[in-house]
């Protein structure tokens, strides 16, 4: 429950790159939420709109682009993509996989009004 | 009027990560083995470290950082103890973040063998969070269930290690230790476990060990 701290270094984002790009508003935002963040995307999308009355981005529209688990296996080379919770190599079985992705969040792409 | 995307790719623990890795760097240079524990509150971390304070008092140097929403009480718990101990209240925030160990650890003093930090008793927040730490315990006492791997894997997947903690209430309860501790490598192949119970010291031997040998490992420069 700490989306509403996430959200302010968002718009610690947001507020540098307008002022790079002398922009007027903040049009769009896509944030990449990692499934095993720890961060619920519907919280995550009300402390957005909480949080951007009387900013640069009040009318901007926030998608969010769920990352699934990407696990990489150092037995067989193998890379896959886990929809469940079970942390082994699709193809041989190994449970030495490291996580390659879907753990970070990250601001993707923004698009600034100018 | 015009429209620009961007691509930033900004990680918003970015800044977290990079104080926290000042944080593992100071401490190595200083030999001194940072420890961070997570755990839903009430599953006895405080009383683990008491007991450690205990094991390790007149071998090695403890001191403890506490992190809670409110009161000093654990901080006065430890330093009880004779353990120098500094108290962080988060004022509601639901987890450590590194720049808060930051600013305690010039307090440290030089002789200090071990540093643990007392995370809020959270066992979903603090896992996203680096705090610097060498070494994560992750404490799951037998009355919570041993069904919780599967349930908060975010924490487990980050520990080095899992100590099932109050097993002096074994015969009273349904906890299968060896259920927690395979439902947890599910998670985290190879994940050490430790059943230790504070109040009768069962365990403490052996993960006192394990921590020793981690200090050693760190002061190799082995880590």
């Amino acid at each position: 429950m700490h989306e509403l701290s996430l959200v302010a270094s968002v718009f610690e984002v947001l507020e540098e790159e307008a002022r790079k790009h002398g922009a007027r508003r903040v049009v769009r935002v896509v944030l990449r939420v990692g499934v095993m963040s720890g961060v619920v995307p519907e919280l995550l999308e009300s402390a957005f709109e909480t949080y951007k009355i009387g900013t640069i981005a009040e009318t901007a529209r926030l998608e969010i682009v769920p990352v699934p688990v990407r696990l990489r296996c150092p037995d067989c080379g193998g890379e896959a993509v886990r929809e469940d919770a079970d942390f082994s190599c699709a193809a041989c079985g190994s449970r030495r996989v490291e996580i390659v992705e879907g753990r970070d969040l990250v601001v993707g792409t923004i698009e600034l009004e100018t | 009027m015009t429209t620009k995307t961007l691509t930033v790719a900004r990680d918003l623990l970015a800044t977290n990560k990079l104080a926290a890795a000042a944080i593992r760097a100071e401490l190595r240079a200083r030999g001194i083995l940072g420890v961070n524990l997570l755990s839903s509150p009430g599953s006895g971390k405080t009383a683990l470290l008491e007991a450690l304070a205990d094991r390790f008092r007149g071998r090695f140097n403890l001191a403890v950082i506490e992190g809670d929403i409110e009161t000093e009480r654990d901080a006065e718990r430890i330093r009880a103890k004779g353990v120098p101990a500094w108290q962080i209240t988060t004022g509601g925030a639901c987890h450590l973040e590194a720049r808060m160990i930051g600013q305690v650890l010039g307090r440290v003093p030089a002789a200090v063998d071990l540093l643990f930090i007392e995370n809020v008793g959270n066992l979903v927040c603090p896992a996203s969070y680096d705090l610097g730490e060498d070494l994560r315990l992750v404490l799951l006492s037998s009355p919570e269930g041993d069904d919780k791997p599967a349930k908060y894997p975010q924490a487990f997947l980050s520990a080095d290690a899992l100590v099932l903690t109050k097993s002096d209430l074994l015969p009273y309860l349904p906890f299968d230790p060896r259920r927690a501790a395979e439902e947890a490598r599910r998670i985290k192949p190879g994940l050490r476990v430790f059943n230790v119970s504070a109040l009768c010291g069962d365990g403490l031997e052996e993960l006192a060990a394990y921590l020793v040998e981690a200090l050693e490992r760190l002061r190799s420069g082995h880590a």
